[in-house]
């Protein structure tokens, strides 16, 4: 498995030396890094590659730092069921910035993107139809960005008086707790750690 | 002279039966042909992804059970695997043969249910009548395994929560004996059954590539010719020790997926019965007290036992840092979860991968040129639910 993982990645990054940012097997998973700029580029050479045909796309997530300068984190999951391999491509950028859609090469990325672009606001280029998509018709707002509250801004109840459903800023009685358990000390050290790093430590 | 014609916009649900939960479809119609659908989801969001960030893993588990509410337990499976993934834990042998016999049982809790609600939407109430006592007899399998029929949390990271009696194996191994019959009976009612056909053969078809570019998984790409199933291509537990057959569908059709599902569930039960064969002995959850709770008994016992028990439940454990995708064979095809930990307590992220999202994304292409009384057919087909579509 991990094998066939490096040779995927040194014939990648061979072929496209120059767009490949960093690639990293972690977990026998691998991660390539690339550019914004050059998504379309590298998603259509995994695609159509003979060596890679990755010709599933299984998924967009998208991940939120708010502390880092490139705030938004796209990562992009292919499966090849001819090699029966994954590849994560990674992509990283500013809260501004529109990156360019995938739709043309894999038209399930359609609702993948409307999902990202909903949940942290990511507006994408070329997109054929970018509305919102598990949201509520009218929201503000974008719920899986770090800084949105857990409780949101608006609730809704049935009016008796209006016979309809109305909206309200959200009033709670009391302020979700977040309890902070975390221990001041580091963290536990797994037996299972120790013991890898052991071995580890053994074989050089 | 050419007569003008307009087109009918049709709003199907969210109310309406035959959408399997909340959906919202936009027909646009040139009389009984349908033009264009467009799925308007998200009615039952709950924001799963962004609740399980506030959690610790622990506490993120039951949100899985409210996904896909027809097989809660596969549901759990891929979260489990993927923390165990990152914290490098080993679970127990008897562990994962307890989990592949509970993940077997919710296939054939999903499929009974898809089976006979589809054979439901174009005409055949017997079916349903049928499948459900036996989807009642394998809910109190999951009941007596872990407390309650449909919301079990029951797979833990590092095993299962408590091991399963006795006289439970031995009942499952009863249904698993008896329920051969009851597929039989199905088939009787359905397979060769002429409305059925009429209603189902030719109707959406998907072909190879289709299904490839729009990212299908499970039946709904086996019933298009292509030999994937995760459990024998990426097996996970023990699976590969297992033997079982992989039904493969050539046209694509609903019919097509129909009998590829009335096929897995055949198979499941041969799994379950191997399982319960081979069935060994031992603990069925991790016996690293930092990850999985100390026994009851010690607890009373052991100053250890009892600060492992308090800090497993307020501060739970920590996961290295590091992301990982996993993927389970879920009834309705890959359900995958993948995991970003910080190195903290709670999952800094957790995109959950429903394979109904895909699904329902092609309804569009799915379809287009069919008449308006395909709709709950192909729908049917697709295997829906609302639960791990919206999240």
């Amino acid at each position: 498995m991990i094998s066939k993982l490096q040779t995927i990645e040194k014939s990648i990054n061979s072929e496209l030396s120059s767009k490949i940012k960093n690639s990293t097997i972690d977990n026998e998973e691998l991660l390539i890094e690339i550019d914004e700029n050059n998504l379309v580029d590298v998603i259509q050479f995994l695609k159509s590659n003979d060596n890679c045909k990755f010709k599933q796309l299984i998924d967009i997530a998208g991940v939120d730092y708010p502390e880092k300068e490139k705030r938004f984190e796209l990562i992009y999951l292919f499966l090849s069921h001819e090699n029966n391999l994954r590849i994560k491509v990674l992509i990283k950028f500013p809260i501004d910035q529109a990156i360019n859609s995938v739709t043309k090469i894999f038209p399930s990325a359609n609702w993948m993107e409307r999902e990202v672009f909903d949940m942290y606001g990511v507006k994408f280029k070329n997109h054929p139809d970018l509305r919102r998509i598990l949201t509520d018709y009218g929201f503000k707002g974008h719920p899986l960005r770090k800084d949105f509250p857990l409780t949101g801004f608006n609730e809704v109840r049935y009016s008796e008086k209006d016979k309809k459903v109305i909206y309200e800023p959200v009033k709670l009685e009391q302020n979700y707790r977040n309890f902070d358990f975390e221990s001041p000390w580091e963290g536990t050290n797994y037996i299972k750690e120790i013991k890898n790093s052991e071995k580890d430590g053994k074989k050089n | 002279m050419v007569k003008k014609t307009k087109s009918l916009s049709l709003n199907f649900g969210p109310q309406h039966p035959a959408a399997h939960g909340v959906l919202r479809l936009i027909l646009e119609l040139d009389g009984e042909i349908v033009e264009k659908a467009d799925p308007h989801i998200g009615l039952l969001h709950r924001g799963t992804e962004k609740l399980i960030e506030q959690k610790t893993y622990t506490q993120a588990l039951p949100y899985f059970d409210r996904l896909d509410y027809v097989a809660p337990m596969n549901q759990e499976h891929a979260f489990a695997l993927a923390a165990e993934k990152l914290l490098k834990v080993e679970v127990p042998i008897r562990a994962k043969y307890i989990r592949v016999i509970f993940c077997e049982i919710g296939r054939i809790l999903s499929h009974i249910l898809n089976v006979t609600t589809q054979a439901l939407d174009v005409g055949a109430l017997t079916p349903s009548l049928w499948g459900f006592e036996e989807r009642e007899t394998l809910m109190t399998f999951y009941e007596r395994a872990s407390g309650s029929r449909l919301h079990a949390n029951y797979f833990r990271t590092g095993g299962v929560h408590k091991d399963i009696p006795m006289k439970l194996i031995e009942d499952i191994e009863k249904f698993c004996k008896s329920f051969p019959k009851i597929i039989d009976d199905l088939e009787g009612l359905l397979t060769d059954n002429r409305i059925f056909k009429q209603r189902n053969v030719e109707i959406g078809i998907v072909s190879k590539q289709e299904a490839l570019d729009h990212s299908f998984s499970g039946v709904m790409l086996r019933g298009s010719g292509v030999p994937w199933d995760l459990r024998r291509s990426q097996p996970y537990e023990i699976y590969k020790d297992l033997e079982f057959k992989i039904p493969v569908g050539k046209n694509g059709d609903c019919y097509d997926r129909y009998l590829c599902r009335i096929e897995e569930m055949r198979e499941s039960v041969k799994i379950i019965l191997q399982c319960i064969e081979r069935l060994p002995k031992g603990p069925v959850i991790s016996i690293d007290n930092k990850i999985s709770p100390p026994n009851r008994d010690d607890i009373k016992q052991s100053m250890e036992a009892l600060i492992h028990h308090f800090k497993l439940f307020t501060e739970g454990y920590r996961v290295p840092k590091g992301d990982v995708y996993t993927a389970v064979e879920a009834p309705k095809g890959e359900f995958g979860v993948y995991l970003i930990s910080d190195g903290s307590n709670k999952p800094y992220r957790c995109k959950i991968r429903a394979p109904g999202f895909s699904h329902l994304q092609a309804m569009d292409y799915l379809i287009r040129g069919h008449m308006l009384a395909d709709v709950p057919a192909v729908l049917g087909s697709l295997d829906i639910v609302f639960g791990e579509v919206d999240r």
